[in-house]
């Protein structure tokens, strides 16, 4: 396919998906659990990204996303809530320190800064550990993150560890899948140019690499400068989602959230965590809930064993297999395209084409 | 005498809850040492052991429950290895470390779903719970018992790595893997009982730290499993006195800051000393020197 | 290339999941039918499982018994049938909200809860762009009703019950100094020390302030600090989880003062926890047991006819002041159906600001805020040799 059509083919598939969010939401119950799915989907979709861009192209295993994420929210929630509703937010700080807010795209990129401030602070001494060392460490800075955000004495500017709310938030679901969408676009982008083969190339084989010329230090604390800036937006799109934010919010069972989403998805494929992140979502929130049901009955069968928290056992026995059985995850390293797609058709109709002519030979 | 009734339930907590760790910390400092893995679910071993116990007493006598919680929670730990680990012997090391992250997140939802998401209580343990007094600092008895029965603890397993076959063996696959099979030693064997001994003393240091604090919650174990690696990197990985002494330093740190008042930061400071010790001395207090640390 | 893959990719995830959409939520509009009568849903957003598992569960119970006595209601001249739609919102503020969606997307006519003002105040504006009202059980924060025309409650808030205390601290130990242990990230914790303190200190008293981290589950350190501070009251507004921890290393560290806590305390964990320990418990609360004999044995015969009820409210039939509340609150729930004549949300929330109940807990109206005027509360005080709270006063504010 020549570049120009593959262009035609994006930008189409782009518009047909927005229009479709379009129509579902003006024929849809908007308070249908759908909606609630695809908006954290979406959300959950650009953070799995930015952190399959460190952990599956760059090879640098972090487990910090919890605390970016925090940065972002805190930052965006910050920098939002209105002047007039600050009294009420911050009542046992007498309103807190700021008093301006700005508007709220600028400050969903104002928390990508900060988190990617943090990181490139962060990222001074830990890149220089590896694999699972690296991995702690960055939990550790999440978990410190989290603690200084909730110390009483940060409460003016923080609120302590109390609910942070009265920001702006969005409606429509378009919004968080216009923001991650351009977000993973730009990560896309990223990852196909000569910065993207670095990145691969580390983690192929470090050594090589630098025997390539490639600097080191200075590419993985860019992918993880990065990584950290758009886990900070998807943050502050998460703060706007849940309507309420607090640093208790972003444990590390957040990360490994998303980290599982990562591993279903495949590690080193964009898709695939997109994919995988509204799977996960959905079966988390949505599609497994009847299990924690106890009176489900098919027919008139009585299922046994449900109760609440039955969802989860189910859920996590079902990462568990996935993980030991289907290691490549959804997508292993390959990406979800239209050529792929004709590509697997084709094969099939050959390959049927193939059987019968057998059997005719036959 | 007025300052050492003043401070000393900070340090005896401390000490106490650091042998705690310490015998926690083991299992992870032996099986990162052989497998080179953060054994994540290693924490909710733990935990699974408080439940085991808290439901059995409830059918059976003390003296009946007690080994049993023993037996199978090294029954769990085995198991774990075998089923999660063992598959993915010669697959990436992020892969086994996603499947610890992933048995972690099934035991506590396991644990959640029996529980019903409820608090459990510890049962009262005949003696070892029992309120004693010590330069007049009121606690229990545990609190005294847990260093003495985690130092004898650590000398038998010191004991046991350098004089039995199964102990050199274990030496043998911690310094290199690959060769150590290639020796005729049977690898399998070798990690199993790693994990046997691992969850054994988990399953001990749970039944002490229950003691005290009785409460069994799903997610109870994470802190104390995180903390409890931190102090076996402290120690050195690999090293079993390194992660015993960096088991006692963290826990008496963290209780005295509490104790001055920076409750916040408890739990943050044992990981800002983690980054700190992986930055200035990787290889910890007394770990060897190993090359793909840093 | 990867882009037009991704948005594939999202098409696909798209579809899949509106078409599973589809079959799944089947819920009907508002007031649907169901083999012949015609059904009201009522949703019960509550924890039952996390910190608050076991109140959220007790506070449930209240509502399913009053569901099991009064299951039919005249809206508009037509009987409904009542249903409990009941989600779990694990005490967690992150969680709560996807919990409160599923209730909106099955349709339900109000919500009653949560236990805890946390999770309250998270999923405020879920039911807020439903339009859907709530009714607030013993979620005491102010933030919760505060700037909003959609949550209602029917207990009392923190600055009355926290200077209740302060007071009751005051009178009858004579205290001079508090020590005040709450919780970082939970917001009836801390609101519920910031008022005490607010009180106790108004009061010419002086306090001093910690707090610990999810899942700290020791309080050693902190039952040290309150001794060597010399404290004469320990406050602890906490979780009956972490309750449960302190009373238990309170009486190992030999903690002689009172031990004084809000209305999460009134429940059996604190009960069992504090039996045969030499321990002294005082809680402020909203129903005393004996308040209401009709009440009292009706709920206890009903516990112990059934395990699962049993089993959720901690394995005995003592009544938990959140029960009368959860009791009370459906009640609320069907006089703002009868008199809204409607299952329409938005004509419950406007029936809502005139409904009056004379309750088992009190009668109940709601002011300007949708706040219940409430005026008393109980203290009670833990017996831990009969295990059984004692009635020690009704106190007020003056």
């Amino acid at each position: 396919m020549s570049k120009n059509k593959k262009m035609v083919w994006n930008v189409s598939l782009i518009v047909a998906l927005l229009v479709l969010l379009f129509v579902l939401e003006q024929i849809m119950p908007s308070g249908s659990m759908l909606f609630t799915v695809l908006k954290k989907g979406a959300i959950y979709a650009l953070v799995a990204v930015s952190m399959n861009l460190l952990n599956g192209f760059t090879g640098l295993f972090s487990l910090g996303q919890a605390g970016f994420m925090l940065l972002g929210a805190y930052t965006y929630a910050i920098l939002t809530i209105p002047a007039q509703s600050r009294g009420s937010v911050y009542q046992y700080y007498d309103g807190g320190i700021i008093h301006f807010a700005i508007p709220a795209p600028l400050a969903l990129i104002a928390g990508g800064l900060i988190a990617a401030a943090f990181a490139f602070l962060i990222g001074l001494p830990v890149l220089r550990l590896k694999s699972d060392y690296l991995a702690i460490a960055t939990l550790g800075f999440a978990e410190i993150i989290r603690a200084v955000f909730q110390w009483d004495k940060l409460g003016p500017l923080t609120n302590g560890s109390n609910l942070l709310r009265s920001f702006p938030t969005f409606q429509s679901v378009l919004y968080p899948f216009i923001v991650s969408g351009i977000c993973i676009a730009l990560i896309v982008m990223l990852i196909n140019s000569t910065y993207g083969r670095a990145f691969k190339a580390i983690r192929d084989d470090e050594i090589a690499a630098e025997a390539m010329g490639i600097n080191l230090a200075h590419h993985k604390r860019l992918a993880f400068v990065i990584s950290s800036f758009f886990a900070g937006i998807s943050g502050g799109l998460l703060a706007m989602y849940q309507t309420t934010i607090q640093a208790s919010m972003f444990k590390s069972a957040m990360t490994y959230e998303i980290l599982l989403i990562v591993v279903i998805g495949g590690i080193g494929s964009v898709t695939g965590s997109c994919i995988s992140s509204f799977l996960f979502i959905a079966c988390s929130e949505w599609w497994l809930r009847f299990l924690d049901n106890e009176n489900f009955y098919i027919g008139s069968f009585h299922v046994p064993l449900l109760r609440a928290g039955f969802r989860k056992v189910v859920f996590s026995i079902v990462i568990m297999a996935m993980v030991l059985f289907y290691r490549q995850g959804i997508m292993g390293t390959k990406e979800f395209s239209v050529e792929a797609l004709q590509g697997f058709f084709k094969k099939l109709l050959r390959r049927k084409g193939v059987k019968e002519a057998g059997d005719a030979h036959e | 005498m007025d300052w050492i009734t003043r401070n000393l339930p900070y340090l005896m907590a401390g000490i106490s809850v650091g042998g705690q760790y310490a015998l926690i910390a083991i299992g992870y400092t032996m099986v990162y040492g052989i497998l080179r893995l953060i054994n994540f679910a290693h924490g909710d071993i733990f935990m699974a052991a408080g439940l085991i116990l808290v439901y059995s007493a409830t059918v059976m006598p003390m003296y009946i429950a007690i080994p049993l919680m023993i037996i199978l929670t090294v029954l769990i730990g085995f198991m774990v290895e075998r089923v999660a680990y063992k598959p993915l012997r010669t697959a990436p090391r992020m892969s086994i470390m996603i499947s610890a992250i992933g048995v972690s997140y099934l035991l506590q939802n396991l644990a959640l779903y029996v529980t019903g998401g409820l608090s459990q209580q510890y049962p009262a343990i005949p003696w070892i719970s029992d309120t004693i007094t010590i330069f007049g600092t009121t606690t229990k008895r545990v609190t005294v018992i847990t260093p003495v029965l985690t130092l004898v603890l650590v000398v038998l397993l010191v004991l046991l790595i350098k004089y039995t076959k199964i102990g050199m063996a274990m030496r043998a696959a911690s310094r290199d893997f690959e060769t150590s099979q290639l020796m005729g030693i049977k690898i399998n064997s070798v990690v199993s009982m790693t994990f046997i001994i691992g969850t054994f003393l988990a399953a001990i240091g749970s039944f002490l730290f229950f003691t005290n604090y009785t409460g069994v919650t799903p997610t109870v174990g994470a802190m104390p499993g995180l903390k409890a690696f931190v102090a076996a990197v402290f120690g050195g990985i690999g090293s079993i006195p390194g992660a015993v002494i960096g088991a006692f330093i963290i826990g008496i740190c963290e209780n005295i800051i509490k104790g001055v008042g920076l409750t916040t930061f408890s739990d943050a400071f044992t990981f800002a000393l983690l980054i700190v010790i992986l930055i200035a001395k990787p290889t910890g207090l007394f770990g060897e020197k190993e090359a793909d640390k840093v | 290339m990867k882009k037009r893959g991704l948005t594939l990719a999202l098409t696909v995830a798209m579809v899949s999941a509106v078409l599973a959409g589809c079959g799944g939520s089947g819920g009907g509009a508002a007031g649907s039918t169901s083999g012949g009568a015609k059904v009201v849903k009522i949703g019960v957003y509550e924890p039952a499982s996390g910190d608050n598992g076991a109140g959220g569960k007790q506070e449930t119970l209240g509502m399913q018994y009053a569901n099991s006595k009064t299951p039919t209601v005249q809206i508009g001249g037509e009987e409904y049938q009542v249903e409990l739609e009941i989600v779990d919102n694990e005490s967690s503020n992150d969680k709560g909200p996807s919990a409160a969606a599923s209730l909106v997307s099955s349709n339900v006519s109000v919500v009653l809860g949560s236990y805890g003002s946390g999770v309250s105040i998270a999923a405020s504006d879920v039911f807020k762009d439903a339009g859907i009202p709530a009714i607030g059980v013993t979620c005491t924060n102010p933030q919760v009703t505060e700037g909003n025309t959609h949550y209602f409650r029917i207990c009392f808030l923190d600055p009355f019950q926290g200077t209740v205390l302060a007071n009751f601290a005051n009178e009858n130990f004579s205290a001079k100094k508090a020590y005040i242990l709450t919780k970082l990230g939970d917001d009836y914790s801390t609101g519920l020390g910031h008022y005490f303190k607010e009180a106790f200190t108004g009061l010419g008293g002086e306090v001093v302030e910690e707090t610990f981290q999810e899942g700290n589950s020791d309080f050693i350190s902190y039952i040290t600090s309150a001794k060597n501070a010399g404290a004469d009251v320990f406050f602890a507004p906490v979780s009956t989880e972490a309750a449960a921890l302190i009373i238990e290393q309170a009486s190992a560290q030999g903690l002689t003062i009172p031990l004084m806590a809000g209305d999460t305390w009134d429940s059996n964990v604190i009960l069992n926890a504090a039996s045969g320990k030499d321990v002294q418990i005082y809680v402020t609360t909203f129903y005393q047991e004996g308040g209401n004999a009709e009440f009292d044995n009706g709920i206890k015969e009903w516990i112990n006819a059934d395990n699962t009820a049993k089993a959720n409210n901690g394995g005995d039939d003592t009544i938990a002041a959140v029960t009368a509340m959860g009791y009370d609150a459906y009640y609320v729930a069907l006089e703002a159906l009868k008199a809204a004549g409607s299952t329409d949300p938005a004509a419950v929330n406007e029936a809502l600001w005139k409904v009056t109940y004379s309750g088992v807990s009190g009668e109940i109206a709601f002011n300007e805020t949708g706040d219940a005027l409430r005026d008393v509360a109980y203290v009670k005080c833990a017996n831990t040799q009969t295990g059984a709270w004692d009635f020690v006063a009704v106190q007020g504010v003056k």
